[in-house]
């Protein structure tokens, strides 16, 4: 089909793209990598928008440390997520999750921001950033607001992003010494989305589980976390598939995303292991 | 009887050679042309209002909102075009008790399949077409559907055509010998449930169309990504009430068929309608998500087996019970009963028994109509025969290849007739298993099988025989009344220059048939490849014929290119005997230049005999023949069809805690006669063979109870990727058919064939030990977790 866009306009900062969604009257839609909504437009699942380009800000790219702190802009590519040595050192959870993300051309294009705010189930990086305890930084027509991770995922492609906003950047706390992230999930094929996925990060105050494509947005596993924080790798796993409540698709059903979220624990358990050892 | 082309160092050697493809550079400089790409003047779009319930009756129509947008000229119901285009009924004679009831090119009164077009919106672009058609405002009454298959011949399930008295459109049944006795009597007896998933074909070209009708000159033009120009050619005419002399169909560029692109589709006849109406060029182009639903389907299969061997494995007999459900309507011309019809006669087919008894029973249902695609009916086929052989030697304890040995026909057993009545020329079932063997290294693959074993790995390795259809007769379909042509001509010409142009009317789908036809007629003319200019897809201008489909194009197109072309050598020598005072005979023509047969030694290039015979045809011979034109056809006439064979073997990983397989590695030793092209043969067995691993792993559209369609779009109907393709090793055995000068067979569904059945039976050896099994395709990570107990609830 053919995409039906009520219209285009490239946003040359900030202010003028808040300016820019402040008169979409409702249809303004941002246009970062495009990845998702290009493809929603293209099967007329959604028409009519008015596109606010911001790929051409510069305050929304670059990474950089900010102390203890990793501050990502949503600007950054997927393929730049996977190149760039900050996040390789303190978010390698990201790093990680970029090998299992779609295919070469998307990620050349799809932004960290772009899927944040996307919010798609599916998805991994919503879920690393809450594994991650990151914080999702907004600016909108009333100003700036940070948003934890926690908060920040509500539902199926729902954040707590309010109309006329625009996710900026995300920031993280820099891995702690001897800190473990893993990322593991099973696609039929390479670079689809997963059927079942999960990151688990160790650290010293405890573990966080993050479930991917189980469940309506990323949340914390938390019966999960604290048997695996008492050392008990079969009670985590049984208190996982416990507390799934997955989708049944064409490609698998929901007994089976339970059976599979509690291998995937096992082994990310098992990579965690060897990698801290 | 063949030609002698063993010898690589004959004269003009191209014929078991790889030659480059004339059109590569072409295509990978982006400079096809594809239906998509042409632009006429006053050229509009059309785009189709499709049914979104699998059965309802249309109670109105309103345009109004459409025919407002900017751009949108024309909407037309079924009723406007049902005026100028009758509707059709896909049946075929020699199809005992086939059934379908008429088929109009847009749903009059009822739509029977979620996709079915209701009404069409014409625009001067696709985006003001599309704008239109969502504004197309279409009142439905919902009826009953008809969606499973096997309840859709019971009692209480709703006649799909009350006219056609119940939903029932096809049965066909093969029983020889006495298989209840066999049965009774058998030393072991196998039975096993097979399902083979619901699929289509994904050509990276959608289907496509452009139809221009010209009231002043009294003739519809149809550039069309199709196989086969001819049929549709007559189609044209038989529907929109024109002579087919006034119809032409111009076939260039296409993106991949596999089967998908020779079958007639309302959307594409009614663009071809509409165009005549407006007598203006209209364009179609399928877009991704409606090809889901308007392509036709394949492959859906329930098919209970079984099989009675005696105590050392020798194969007694097999009893299939083959049930497929093909959507409302039968597909025009070529039907929707093919597909069952071949599974029933391809079953067992590889081995030396003697009682056969097999049924397929093929019912309309409210879905997407299914057709013939890529290796119709085979792997069905080979998957039931092939899980069942595998299952009586694991009953006996024997090894899969063993079982093979002790049944396959002998190779000196031809010609011989199949307990189905197929009738064999001559095949090489164990020379090819040998090779495959040692191609696989059998032995040592089991020792890595049982080293990765010891170290908690799970591995499988799997058999899968077959035979192949290919070169078609007029028993195919001629035979019951369609004008689908099993003739093919080519024409062969030289011109002043000294290069020579082939028409040909089989047809180049991306697949390498102008490469194929170019070495065959450098070959038989006598001069370089790269001097062969070929011309297919177009009716005006090529000899009649009937295209690409069933492994025809090199066995039957081929034969009559190289039948052509020595024809035309022979003109050429006779005009150079009388040029050189010599006898034709001590000549002949190398490299492009005619020399001495003797001694080759160089006596004219062709190029001085084009300047003599074009424009000094004056100092010839009065009388002398000089008719550098010369015209060949072929059709197989000594079977029906000529059966090729082939194994393969797959070695696949299971993840016994997830289900999921890996493809390590997959063998294919195929015979398909007089290999042309290595490099094209080996290419065609790997795509086949992708799509048969697609079958095995990936493929299946699902539906819902209501007939909705599912997974109808790229992300959620998966198709083989290059990151799942394990190697593909490929190795032949050339047995040619004595049937043509040039021996070749088809090898376009040889790799479709055999592969799933190679992955089922891999994916059953790694699991047999852990008492598990799989026999419903696609083997997804949650089915293999099912079949080894895993998963329960």
């Amino acid at each position: 089909m053919k995409a039906s866009v009520g219209g285009y306009a490239r946003a040359v900062d900030l202010r003028h793209a808040l300016d820019l969604l402040a008169q979409g009257d409702g249809m303004a839609r941002v246009l970062a990598g495009g990845q998702s909504l290009v493809a929603a437009m293209n099967m007329r699942l959604s028409s009519g928008d008015l596109l606010v380009d911001i790929n051409h800000i510069a305050a929304l790219k670059g990474v950089t440390r900010e102390g203890d702190r990793l501050r990502i802009g949503a600007l950054t590519r997927h393929a730049e997520v996977a190149t760039d040595t900050l996040i390789a050192q303190h978010a390698p959870l990201l790093r990680k999750a970029t090998d299992l993300i779609a295919h070469a051309a998307i990620r050349n294009r799809g932004t960290i921001g772009g899927a944040l705010a996307h919010a798609d189930p599916a998805a991994e990086f919503p879920a690393c950033v809450l594994a991650l305890d990151a914080m999702v930084h907004v600016d909108g027509p009333d100003g700036a607001r940070d948003i934890p991770a926690a908060d920040f995922f509500t539902g199926v492609f729902e954040t707590m992003l309010r109309e006329g906003e625009i996710l900026t950047a995300l920031s993280l706390p820099v891995a702690e010494e001897g800190e473990g992230q893993v990322i593991h999930e099973l696609a039929r094929r390479i670079g689809d989305y997963a059927l079942a996925g999960l990151c688990v990060v160790r650290r010293k105050a405890g573990h966080r589980i993050v479930c991917i494509s189980v469940g309506t947005h990323p949340e914390l596993a938390t019966a999960a976390m604290d048997k695996l924080d008492a050392g008990d790798v079969a009670g985590a796993v049984a208190a996982l598939r416990d507390a799934l409540d997955p989708p049944s698709d064409t490609q698998a059903s929901a007994a089976y995303r339970r059976h599979l979220a509690g291998v995937l624990l096992e082994r990310a358990i098992a990579d965690l292991n060897g990698e801290s050892a | 009887m063949n030609s002698p082309f063993g010898n690589p160092n004959r004269p003009n050697s191209y014929i078991g050679k790889t030659v480059p493809r004339p059109n590569a550079k072409r295509l990978v400089q982006g400079r096809g042309q594809y239906v998509d790409d042409m632009v006429l003047p006053r050229m509009v779009h059309v785009v189709f209002v499709r049914c979104p319930h699998a059965h309802a009756k249309i109670t109105g129509i309103d345009a109004t909102g459409a025919l407002a947008v900017k751009g949108v000229l024309r909407v037309f119901t079924g009723a406007d075009i049902a005026a100028v285009c009758t509707p059709w009924v896909g049946t075929l004679a020699h199809l005992k008790g086939l059934k379908s009831p008429p088929e109009h090119a847009i749903a009059t009164d009822r739509a029977c399949w979620v996709g079915e077009p209701v009404a069409a919106v014409v625009a001067t672009s696709r985006a003001a077409a599309e704008d239109g058609a969502a504004l197309v405002d279409v009142d439905y009454e919902t009826l009953a559907e008809v969606t499973d298959m096997m309840t859709a011949l019971d009692q209480a399930t709703p006649v799909l055509h009350p006219e056609m008295g119940d939903n029932l459109a096809f049965q066909r049944r093969h029983d020889e010998g006495d298989v209840d006795a066999v049965f009774a009597a058998a030393h072991t007896v196998v039975e096993a449930h097979f399902q083979t998933g619901r699929h289509t074909g994904v050509t990276l070209e959608p289907r496509s169309i452009l139809v221009d009708w010209n009231p002043g000159e009294g003739q519809m033009i149809a550039w069309h990504a199709t196989q086969a120009p001819h049929m549709i050619q007559v189609v044209l005419a038989q529907h929109l009430d024109l002579p087919e002399s006034r119809v032409r169909v111009v076939c260039g560029d296409v993106g991949g068929s596999y089967g998908i692109k020779v079958h007639i589709y309302p959307d594409e006849i009614a663009t071809a309608a509409i165009a005549k109406i407006m007598a203006r060029p209209v364009k179609f182009i399928a877009d991704r998500l409606e090809s889901f639903t308007t392509d036709i389907h394949a492959r859906d299969h329930e098919i209970w087996g079984r099989i009675a061997v005696d105590k050392d494995g020798k194969i007694l007999a097999f009893d299939i019970d083959d049930w497929t459900a093909i959507g409302a309507y039968s597909v025009y011309p070529r039907t929707s009963a093919i597909e069952g019809n071949q599974v029933v006669n391809l079953c067992g087919g590889p081995y030396d028994f003697k009682d056969y008894r097999a049924k397929t029973t093929v019912v309309f249902q409210n879905k997407t109509p299914t057709s013939q695609y890529r290796a119709v009916g085979h792997p069905i086929a080979v998957t039931v025969t092939e899980g069942l052989v595998d299952m009586a030697a694991a009953k006996l304890g024997l090894d899969p290849v063993e079982i093979r040995r002790r049944n396959l026909f002998a190779d000196d057993a031809y010609p011989v007739v199949s307990p189905a009545k197929l009738r064999f020329e001559g095949l090489s079932h164990h020379a090819s298993l040998d090779k495959l063997i040692a191609l696989m290294d059998y032995d040592a693959l089991r020792a890595d099988q049982a080293d990765a074993k010891s170290r908690g790995v799970v591995r499988g390795i799997g058999i899968a025989s077959f035979i192949e259809l290919t070169n078609p007769s007029p028993f195919m379909y001629g035979i019951g009344g369609a004008r689908i042509s099993a003739q093919d001509g080519c024409t062969v010409r030289m011109d002043p220059d000294g290069s020579i142009v082939a028409a040909s009317s089989v047809t180049e789908q991306g697949q390498g048939t102008e490469a194929m036809l170019s070495q065959i007629v450098a070959e038989g003319v006598g001069v370089l490849p790269s001097e062969v200019r070929i011309i297919t897809g177009d009716t005006q201008s090529t000899p009649y014929g009937g295209g690409t489909w069933a492994s025809r194009g090199a066995g039957i197109g081929g034969e009559a290119a190289l039948q052509a072309a020595r024809a035309l050598r022979g003109a050429i020598l006779e005009v150079a005997g009388a040029m050189l005072q010599c006898a034709p005979d001590t000549l002949d023509i190398r490299d492009g230049a005619v020399v001495d047969k003797a001694d080759g030694a160089d006596r004219m290039p062709l190029g001085e005999l084009g300047r003599i015979v074009y424009f000094r045809g004056d100092t010839l011979p009065k009388g002398l023949p000089r008719e550098l034109v010369q015209t060949r056809h072929y059709t197989p006439a000594d079977y029906p069809f000529a059966f090729t064979n082939g194994v393969q073997a797959s070695y696949v990983e299971v993840d016994t805690d997830t289900g999921a397989v890996k493809l390590l590695n997959h063998w294919c030793v195929e015979d398909c006669g007089r290999v042309i092209n290595p490099q094209l043969v080996d290419e065609q067995i790997r795509g086949g063979i992708v799509q048969g691993l697609g079958a095995a792993l990936f493929e299946e559209l699902h539906y819902d109870a209501e007939g909705q369609l599912l997974n109808g779009s790229m992300a959620d109907y998966l198709v083989p990727m290059a990151g799942e393709m394990p190697d593909m090793i490929i190795a032949h055995i050339e047995t040619p058919t004595l049937e043509s000068d040039l021996g070749a067979k088809g090898a376009g569904e040889a790799g479709t064939a055999g592969a799933a059945a190679a992955v089922m039976n891999a994916i059953n050896d790694a699991l047999r030990p852990l008492g598990g099994e799989v026999t419903a395709m696609p083997f997804t990570p949650e089915r293999v977790l099912r079949g080894l107990g895993k998963l329960t609830d």
